[in-house]
């Protein structure tokens, strides 16, 4: 099939698991590889912050099921160390030469570490991104600590904060920005999240940082925050958002850095002189790539329908022949799942400068929330009301006009437009799960190279001890 | 003819055995204003986009002229003819005592007594001759297990069932002899059956039992209990509906399957394929053919057609389960089929509330029909369809059987 | 047996609780929450919960990776 024949998948996560499903879908019959750092076979993440810190599903028991037999080779616990485009080949870290014809790049995130690495490494200070991460906190929470502390209230610190409350422990939550989610949502909706956590009895301490982690010997005991303020906890999480694992590009001439690997609509890969590869193809958290609904802005989404959609997308690429090639197109969409509220969102909701409570009350925890950017609707946002956020997303996909169009039956008596209130992403401690990272070409764009490190992203520049 | 007409055509009781090329015709002619000013949908998509309208009312009071049939029945409206926030409070609380969050296992644990009472029902067959799997099975088993859910006394189904025929009767879109009688009867029913239902719960306040009504009279949650005239009207509503659309699921089930051999031998072989096609039934047979109560709250716009505020706004399910831009080779009955994405239960906010306990009434009616019924043939074909156009089924569904015995 | 919902999909229609409650659980309103890895004994539930979910979100199968596992 146009001379494709050997093909790697790097990254064996869910669009690493879908690349190589659709792959065999479309009748590719050559050779196929999947490389995975992490030891498992592919898992799902979204129930680690949820059932499993719960304690109802194990860490372990969080497999994906496969849709189809995948005939291929998997390389699992092996980190890819380096691609060398010219030879076409990339090089494992057990010194493994792996030809291809075509390359996947789909080697996702990790979790932002504290950046103090004698605090990070205190017993006690964990971070949540991983199966292993997930065992290790659960089995943190089993044990009844006194206090957890959750740095950085973004979705994942807030999901992990609800599981403590639902677990009945006290927990302390800091966040750098003014509300939770506001790196996501916006502050109009931020404000409601914050009085949802304290109504459940979170400790949540917004607009502080943490200036150190307190301990006694090499065991985390507690934390002091920038206001003065003190807490003793026997447990820290450390959710400052994620860091895309593109140091393994460093030197192969791709238009990666800490922002992702960019890419075009069809999932090619671009090199730093922003001219596009036609043999190396990128998909899920670690990409960028320009979205027509929001202006070609180069997007990062560290979203799971992402990874599905943008891995069937990029593998379909990489075995037609260019006039059969799709565009990635999918509307962006996410869900979260705390303190009793069903949060999802389609659309993008920091593309935007005002958001209306378009149905239901916030009083009740039920309501649709759109956004607008300059008079036209670019997200929509439901809590505990996902039956109606379709429609939303027909509203999202035509362009249609924001304010919506009046009309729904509970929709408020007074229907107020407010600012969305995304904040500048230096100010949050979580980074955004949504990434408006620039037009194309990239103005950004830099050469990865040891010891000169290019401008690093808004998240690198956050010091929050 | 033209399409102004479509929906005088399909009530018309001499479509009612093969209402299909009037649904074909619906689509190709897109929205569809008729001569008394409802606007017909039978497209999947249009239909799909406006059970997720906001602005899309299922309340009569929100239509220039309300059809009396449903604003003077006598009892206040129940959740599905409400909107939000009033439909999503009364069904949160009606859903209490029957499903998820708060009773998710209640339908689960059902299964036993659905399975003993439809094999009792086959157990009375006789061995030979005539059946009337309408009369003999798919009537009694569903109003067996929602009397008994709900707490209603079985000596007393047979009252049930004449109050239930009467309020149907009152909401028959077809002309027929002295609308305005059938009207009035059909309120009458539905306040006897409201005070009934009201009765037993009442007795229940002070001698809670393991059923809905017991449950939905003495449950107190976060908001509260339903009202005296909530209940009666949340009671009534879940009493007819859970057995009248189940009926017509089992008979329009077994009538299709024994039209298609190879798929009965299939399923007979192997009963772990009953739940696709259950789901396949729902779509190629949907026992709720169209929802005739929606209008819209301001101007909306369908498929590039006007739709005024408060028009009568008519979907038609069982012409969107036919559409060929949604389901490959539509007019296939095929029980292993795939996407199957159908709107069978409707969907959205008004979605089927009792969906889970047809589906399960189903799966072990049809299982349990084929497994012991293995020489059964249709003796009418088709066979004589009940008056509504909108709960359509056969109103017999006679079965001949020749050779001697059950198996099984 | 492995399962996996597309909760972008998930409208919370709840099909999948009421038919395999020991799997799948609404927590809260209508946040879905499901056990990956089906226990012995919940397959046939299972299969009915998948086919009936009205946005079709349940995927159901062997546990992706290697085949040998």
């Amino acid at each position: 099939m146009n001379g494709v024949e050997r093909i790697v998948v790097v990254g064996a996560s869910l669009a690493g698991l879908r690349a190589a499903e659709t792959l065999r879908a479309q009748g590719y019959a050559g050779s196929l590889t999947v490389v995975g750092e992490e030891p498992h076979p592919p898992y799902d993440r979204p129930p680690l912050s949820k059932q499993v810190l719960l304690g109802r599903v194990h860490a372990r028991d969080v497999g994906l099921p496969r849709r189809r037999a995948v005939e291929a080779r998997w390389k699992l616990g092996v980190r890819a160390d380096r691609v060398d485009p010219e030879e076409r080949q990339v090089v494992l870290a057990d010194g493994e030469h792996l030809p291809y014809d075509r390359l996947l790049i789909a080697t996702g995130t990790r979790a932002r570490p504290w950046p103090k690495p004698a605090q990070a490494a205190l017993d006690g200070v964990l971070t949540l991104r991983t199966a292993d991460d997930a065992a290790r906190l659960t089995e943190r929470l089993d044990a009844g600590p006194r206090r957890v502390l959750v740095i950085g209230a973004g979705f994942t610190g807030s999901e992990i904060a609800s599981a403590c409350r639902e677990r009945g422990l006290e927990v302390t939550v800091a966040e750098r920005g003014p509300v939770p989610l506001v790196g996501a949502l916006g502050g109009a909706l931020g404000a409601f999240a914050a009085a949802a956590q304290r109504a459940h009895g979170v400790d949540l301490r917004c607009g502080v940082t943490v200036t150190a982690l307190r301990s006694e010997n090499g065991r985390f005991t507690g934390a002091d925050f920038s206001d003065g303020g003190r807490i003793d906890a026997d447990v820290a999480v450390v959710a400052l958002g994620a860091v895309r694992n593109t140091e393994w590009l460093e030197g192969s001439g791709l238009a990666a850095g800490p922002r992702g690997v960019a890419c075009d609509a069809g999932c090619r890969a671009f090199t730093m002189y922003g001219i596009v590869t036609d043999d190396v193809f990128v998909a899920g958290d670690v990409a960028r790539f320009p979205h027509p609904l929001f202006e070609y802005q180069m997007l990062s989404l560290e979203h799971w329908g992402n990874a599905v959609a943008q891995a069937e997308v990029a593998a379909h690429n990489m075995v037609s022949p260019a006039p059969r090639r799709r565009p990635h197109l999918t509307v962006p969409a996410f869900w979260s799942s705390q303190f009793g509220l069903n949060i999802k969102s389609v659309g993008v909701p920091t593309f935007s400068d005002q958001v209306v409570l378009a149905q239901g009350s916030l009083q009740e925890g039920r309501f649709v929330a759109v956004y607008g950017y300059r008079g036209r609707i670019t997200a929509a946002v439901t809590v505990n009301r996902a039956k109606w956020l379709e429609h939303y997303q027909y509203l999202i996909e035509t362009s249609a006009p924001f304010p919506p169009a009046p009309g729904a039956a509970d929709r408020p008596a007074v229907p107020v437009t407010v600012p969305s209130d995304v904040p500048d992403p230096h100010l949050l401690s979580h980074g955004p799960t949504v990434a408006l990272t620039g037009h194309l070409p990239d103005r950004h764009l830099t050469l990865v190279r040891h010891g000169r490190p290019g401008p690093p992203p808004p998240a690198d520049e956050e010091t929050p001890g | 003819m033209t399409p102004d007409t479509l929906l005088r055509r399909i009530n018309d009781y001499t479509n009612r055995a093969d209402p299909y090329p009037l649904y074909a015709e619906l689509r190709e002619n897109g929205v569809v204003r008729q001569d008394d000013g409802a606007y017909l949908v039978g497209t999947y998509y249009e239909i799909a986009a406006l059970l997720h309208d906001p602005r899309v009312s299922s309340d009569q009071r929100s239509r220039k002229d309300p059809d009396p049939a449903f604003t003077q029945d006598g009892l206040t409206p129940a959740f599905i003819r409400l909107d939000d926030p009033e439909h999503d409070r009364l069904r949160r609380l009606a859903m209490r005592p029957f499903g998820p969050p708060h009773s998710p296992g209640r339908i689960d644990a059902l299964h036993g007594d659905i399975t003993r009472i439809a094999e009792e029902l086959i157990d009375a067959f006789p061995d030979k001759g005539r059946i009337d799997l309408v009369d003999d099975f798919a009537y009694p088993l569903p109003i067996t297990v929602i009397s008994r859910l709900m707490g209603v006394p079985h000596e007393d189904v047979p009252r049930v069932r004449a109050w239930t025929n009467a309020v149907i009767a009152g909401f028959d879109p077809t002309p027929g002899q002295d609308p305005e009688r059938r009207r009035q009867e059909a309120r009458q029913a539905r306040i006897a059956m409201g005070r009934y239902l009201g009765g037993l719960a009442e007795e229940r306040r002070s001698h809670p039992t393991a059923d809905l009504l017991s449950a939905l009279a003495n449950d107190d949650g976060p908001e509260g209990r339903l009202t005296p005239e909530e209940l009666m009207s949340t009671a009534v509503l879940l009493l007819i509906a859970g057995h009248e659309t189940t009926v017509n699921l089992i008979t329009n089930g077994m009538l299709t399957l024994l039209r298609h051999p190879e798929a009965l031998e299939r399923l007979r072989a192997d009963p772990g394929l009953m739940p696709g096609a259950v789901e396949e039934l729902l779509r190629f047979e949907p026992p709720v053919q169209y929802l005739p109560q929606r209008s819209p709250l301001t101007d909306i716009e369908v498929a590039g057609v006007t739709v005024p505020r408060g028009a009568p706004l008519i979907l038609v399910l069982a012409a969107g389960n036919r559409d060929p831009r949604r389901f490959e080779d539509p007019d296939r009955f095929d029980p292993l089929r795939k996407d199957n994405q159908h709107l069978g239960f409707g969907s959205g906010i008004h979605i089927c509330y009792g969906a889970p306990l047809a589906r399960i009434e189903a799966q072990i009616a049809l299982n349990a029909l084929l497994r012991r019924l293995d020489d059964a043939r249709l003796a009418e074909d088709p066979p004589p369809y009940r008056r509504s156009p909108i709960l359509r089924g056969p109103r017999h569904l006679p079965v001949e059987r020749d050779a001697t015995g059950t198996t099984g | 047996m492995q399962i996996v919902v597309d909760l972008n999909r998930c409208q919370a229609y709840a099909q999948c609780v009421f038919l395999a409650p020991d799997v799948f659980e609404l927590h809260g309103e209508e946040s879905l929450m499901f056990t990956p890895a089906v226990p012995d004994g919940q397959q046939e539930r299972v299969l009915r919960a998948a086919a009936a979910c009205p946005v079709q979100a349940i995927l159901v199968g062997e546990p992706a990776g290697p085949a040998a596992r």
